[in-house]
Parts: structure tokens; C-alpha cells; sequence
């Protein structure tokens, strides 16, 4: 057999790798391009293509301007009153809402998470049957775990009603259908999804920890939890960066969970920007553009330090 | 204090304690956090097994006395979703042929970029493959109106082939790294050794990597049908209502409740949509661990 020609192996290594090439030049980069692009100009439902009509389509930023001018994405009315007695610091709207969502996403479900890592990573028995249970609701879709929560959520017949039936008549649940309380009853459904991958990774990072940090750490006395707060986490840094950034990144984009759940109710209490941004696809593809163009940003912000730090220096992926 | 089970350290074996006030503590906050990890289960199985008028009249936490399978019968068969009357078993059909399809096409378009970019390296490839780790992170969001253009061009918009063609697309990045990194791992003698044997392109990859490469392959099917299985966005944007997958139709059949709401069948309706994903994940272990670890930073 002969050895094959060099360039009829460059061939077909290239025509395998060749759709996936268009895929990414035409959707990835042009289509992410499109979306930034026309997010100035002020299209409507015709698509449109070509330069001279971007050109004569641009408007700026008034896409922007009119998206964060807009009480569904962003609604602060006490916010800049500082100093005066109607000053409120909250905001509403769906970019506040997420921004709630990351930060209990981030905050609750990395700390319970870490806990149950610390937990398992006690020579417990039945680890398996334990490593089971906490990872089994992320296999689930979030349309299947809105759903689920809906019900124990609802107030008429739900988790609320029956513990007042059983004759803790204050007990208060009903958090779906309050617009203050609405956010923090889909974090309870996210991180019941999604903490077991969280234990999952951090275990996994404990477990990656040399075994003399612990030997030298009992010979110096050091009990067990500082051991694990001041020596074991900070050691753990590249893997909590990178639970942190698979959270956020998750939590952003938030949105089959919220359809299920809420779908953005009571009123628009818990809408969310891929919510904002499905819905007004037909009637203001404008505020579609420049708002997935925001999520981008605010993406790309969270992953660039990340992705410098972990596959700048040639590691695997 | 210094031989307390807390104090010790996370690895190597060692001799059984006795039961302490620790240990205690541990096994207790573990039991704990796994009945909230299960207590919605329990709710689902128990709520789907009761008839309306318990439910009405009923606790939510107790089970009860007349199970009955009904609930699951009218999910499944006739259950309304606001157009028809035919349950969920239009949608998981719906599920299998947007899945298989998706799968299928990812797998083997991924696994050959992959193999060309690990052992073939052409001019571009470094260059692409760094686009290629950022496309992977673009909220999907962002690329939805395009590729509904692009698919309305193609004239297969709300059609089977429109929702296969985008899962495939979306697949494609995050898997393209996962062979890449893996073929890129094999020991490059074997690569060596079958080139110096006369072994072209395409005999290398079926007959000498495709062979050695089941683990991943597994981890990629296994990632391919709990994602596109569990997807919402895009089944409800690209398939077109009677191409509605199964997480579709269990929204509309929850939503179109017509005089109140018959909890016991939306219950019902959630399990069986779970099902699929719940036995890929008790079948396969520690694959679907390393596999949604790798697919957790998809966009």
C-alpha cells in the first residue's frame, strides 16, 4: 500500500471539518454578529442583510436607550432619590430579577453545595446512594422541575395550605403568587436542580487535594474546620472559579424554568431577559437585538477573565 | 479530639470508629438535605396516584389510601393541550424523532472535526478551535432570530428538520471539544504506528480510534439525549406546534387547564417526561457525571 499524498490527506481532513467550519462562520459569528449589528438600527419584522440597508436602518443607541427606558426590563423609581425620603433601593423589572436570581443561585447553591462536599467527603457509607439523590433533579428538564415546584408552591393546595391545615395557621409559602417573594421561589426550584452538580464538582476538587496538606494540618493541631476554611478552599480556587462560572452562566440565561414556574407572573414580577427577549421577537425585534446583545456582554464580561485563566496556558479543556 | 472522624483527613483507607456525636452530625445534615433533594419526588409519585377530589379535599403530604393509575392513562392518551386531546404521547414521539435524528448528526459531525483537529492539523485549525471554545458560551439567545431566518430561507422553518438541524448545531461546539480533547489524549505512537502501516484518514478513525473511543462516545450520546430531551426554547420556537416535543406539550397540557386545574394528571404528565432522562441517568452513572460536567458550560 502506498503511503498516502499529503495533500489528499489535508483533504479530507479538512471536508470532514469543513460543515462545522460554515456552522461556525455562518451562525456562531454571523449570526452573533447580526444580532449586535442590527441591535442599532431600527428593524422590524423584514429581515434585512445588507450594509446599505444597516446603514440606512442605524439609529444609534436608541434601541438602548428605549430598552432601559422600559419598566418590564428595568424599572427603578426610588433609586436615584438619594437623600430624599422616597429614596427605595430596589428596582424591578427583568433585569433585576436575574440579577436577584444570580446572586442566590451563586450564593446559596455554592455554599450549600461546598457543605455537602465537605459532608461526603467524610468516609461516609452509602456515598453512592447519597451522590444519587443530590444529582438526580439535574437530569430533569427545568419545564419538569417549574412544574413540580408550581404545584408544591401553590397556595391554594399546595405546601402552604397543608401545613396550615395541619395547624400552623400563620405558616406563610406562598411565594409565587407575591411579586416581592416571586424571584426567591425560583431560586428554591434552581438550586434544588442544579446544587447537586455544584457537590459534584467540588467534591471532586476536594478529592484532588494532596493528602500531606491534611497530615501536615493534623500534626500542626489545626482542627478540621479552619483546615478546610483557610487552607483546603483557597486551594480549591481554580475549581470554585470554575463552579462559579458555570453557575452564573446557567443563572443568566435563566428562562424554561421561569415559563413553568411563573411564566413571568404575578403580573411581570418574575419576568427575565430570555423571556423579555423571546417575547418581543415579533412585535419589537429592536428591544430583542439590543437586550440579547446586553446578555452578551454581560456573558462576555463573566468569561473572558475565566477563559484567559484556564485555557490560556494550553490545558485541556 | 485528634482521632475524631471530623478531624480526619479526606483520603485512605482506615479502620471503622464507633459511632460519635460527629458522625452524628454529618450522617444527620446529609439525611436532611436528601429529603428536600427527594421530597419533590415523593409529591409527584403520590399527587399523580390520587383522584381530583383528594387532592381538593387532601394533604399534600399524605398518600393515599386508593391509588389509582387514571391520572396516568388520561396523561398519556387524552390529555388536552389546548389544540387537541391526545396526551403526551404525541409529544414524546415528537421527543424520539427530533432526538434520534439530532443526536445521530452531532455525534458524527463532532467526532470527525474533533479527529481533524487533534491529528490533522490544517493552517486555520488553532485559530478555529479558539472561535470555536467561544461559540460554546454564547447564550443561544443571541443566535435564535438569525437561525430563524436562515431557517426560513431554507424553507424548512417550523418543520422536524428545522428543530433537528438547530439541536445539532447547538450540540456541535461543546461536543467538537469533548473529542477533541480526547483524541488529542490518545498516546500519538498509536497515531504513528497506524500511519506508518499505510492507514488513511478515514481507516484511522473507524478502524483504530473510533474502537478505543466508547467511553466518550457514551459520555457524548449520553449528554446529546438528556439535552435535546430536556430542551424547551427551541422546540417551541423551530418544530412548529404538531412537531411540539414532549417538555412542549407538558406546558401546554399544565396551561390549558379547562375548569381547574386536574393536578394529579399535570403530575403524571411531569414523571413521564422525566422518565427518559431519569433512566439514561440511573443506567449510566458516573458517564452522565463526566457528561454534564462537560456539558454544564453550554450556552
Amino acid at each position: 500500500m502506498d503511503r498516502p499524498n499529503p495533500l489528499f490527506r489535508n483533504l479530507w481532513s479538512k471536508i470532514a471539518a469543513l460543515p462545522m467550519m460554515l456552522i461556525v462562520l455562518v451562525v456562531f459569528v454571523g449570526g452573533t454578529a447580526w444580532t449586535v449589528l442590527f441591535s442599532f438600527t431600527n428593524i422590524k419584522i423584514v429581515p434585512i442583510f445588507t450594509p446599505r440597508e444597516w446603514v440606512n436602518g442605524f439609529i444609534g443607541l436608541a434601541n438602548y436607550q428605549r430598552l432601559f427606558n422600559t419598566d418590564r426590563w428595568m424599572n427603578c423609581p426610588g433609586l436615584t432619590h438619594i437623600g430624599r425620603s422616597d429614596w427605595e433601593p430596589t428596582c424591578m423589572g427583568a433585569l433585576p430579577n436575574v440579577v436577584t436570581y444570580v446572586i442566590l443561585a451563586v450564593v446559596l447553591s455554592m455554599s450549600l453545595g461546598f457543605v455537602l462536599a465537605v459532608l461526603m467527603d467524610q468516609k461516609i457509607r452509602a456515598e453512592g446512594l447519597f451522590r444519587t439523590i443530590y444529582l438526580y433533579p439535574f437530569a430533569l428538564s427545568f419545564i419538569v422541575t417549574g412544574h413540580v415546584w408550581a404545584w408544591i408552591m401553590s397556595p391554594e393546595y399546595g405546601l402552604q395550605a397543608s401545613v396550615r391545615a395541619m395547624g400552623w395557621t400563620s405558616f406563610d409559602f406562598g411565594w409565587i403568587a407575591d411579586r416581592h417573594m416571586v424571584m426567591y421561589a425560583i431560586a428554591v426550584a434552581g438550586i434544588w436542580q442544579g446544587t447537586g452538580l455544584v457537590m459534584a464538582l467540588m467534591l471532586a476538587g476536594l478529592r484532588g487535594i494532596d493528602e500531606d496538606i491534611w497530615k501536615a494540618a493534623r500534626v500542626d493541631g489545626i482542627p478540621a474546620w479552619r483546615t478546610y476554611l483557610q487552607i483546603v478552599l483557597p486551594m480549591m480556587k481554580p475549581v470554585l472559579v470554575t463552579t462559579f462560572v458555570i453557575v452564573c452562566s446557567g443563572a443568566v440565561r435563566i428562562y424554561d424554568l421561569v415559563v413553568a414556574l411563573t411564566d413571568g407572573g404575578p403580573g411581570i414580577s418574575s419576568d427575565v431577559p430570555t423571556r423579555y427577549v423571546y417575547t418581543n421577537f415579533s412585535a419589537n425585534l429592536g428591544q430583542s437585538l439590543s437586550a440579547s446583545t446586553v446578555m452578551l456582554v454581560t456573558m462576555a464580561v463573566l468569561l473572558i477573565p475565566w477563559i484567559r485563566m484556564e485555557f490560556g496556558k494550553k490545558s485541556q479543556g | 479530639m485528634a482521632n475524631s472522624p471530623l478531624l480526619d483527613g479526606p483520603s485512605g483507607a482506615r479502620p471503622q470508629k464507633f459511632i460519635t456525636w460527629q458522625r452524628f452530625v454529618v450522617y444527620g445534615c446529609l439525611i436532611g438535605c436528601a429529603l428536600f433533594f427527594l421530597f419533590p419526588l415523593y409529591i409527584m409519585i403520590i399527587t399523580s396516584l390520587k383522584n381530583i377530589d383528594e387532592i381538593r379535599a387532601g394533604n399534600i403530604f399524605v398518600p393515599t389510601m386508593h391509588p389509582t393509575l387514571d391520572a396516568w392513562f388520561k396523561a398519556w392518551d387524552s390529555a388536552c393541550t389546548g389544540l387537541y386531546c391526545e396526551g403526551i404521547k404525541v409529544g414524546f414521539w415528537n421527543s424520539i424523532k427530533i432526538t434520534v435524528p439530532s443526536t445521530i448528526v452531532s455525534i458524527l459531525v463532532a467526532s470527525l472535526t474533533g479527529y481533524s483537529l487533534a491529528n490533522w492539523p490544517f493552517k486555520f485549525s488553532e485559530g478555529f478551535f479558539s472561535v470555536l471554545l467561544l461559540s460554546s458560551f454564547i447564550p443561544y439567545i443571541v443566535m435564535v432570530y438569525p437561525l430563524v431566518i436562515i431557517t426560513r430561507y431554507m424553507g424548512i422553518f417550523s418543520t422536524l428538520p428545522a428543530v433537528v438541524l438547530v439541536h445539532t448545531i447547538f450540540g456541535l461546539p461543546l461536543l467538537t471539544l469533548l473529542f477533541r480533547n480526547y483524541f488529542a489524549s490518545l498516546p500519538g505512537e498509536l497515531f504513528k504506528a497506524a500511519r506508518v502501516d499505510g492507514a488513511g484518514y478515514w481507516q484511522i478513525f473507524f478502524l483504530v480510534f473510533a474502537p478505543m473511543s466508547m467511553p466518550i462516545f457514551t459520555v457524548a450520546v449520553i449528554l446529546q439525549v438528556t439535552g435535546i430531551w430536556n430542551d424547551f426554547l427551541f422546540g417551541v420556537i423551530y418544530a412548529g406546534p404538531t412537531n411540539y416535543p414532549m417538555t412542549v406539550q407538558l406546558n401546554n397540557i399544565v396551561n390549558s387547564a379547562t375548569g381547574g386545574k386536574a393536578y394529579n394528571v399535570d403530575m403524571a404528565a411531569t414523571i413521564l417526561t422525566g422518565l427518559v432522562p431519569l433512566a439514561i441517568y440511573f443506567i449510566s452513572g458516573k458517564y452522565f457525571v463526566r457528561g454534564i460536567a462537560a456539558g454544564a458550560v453550554k450556552g
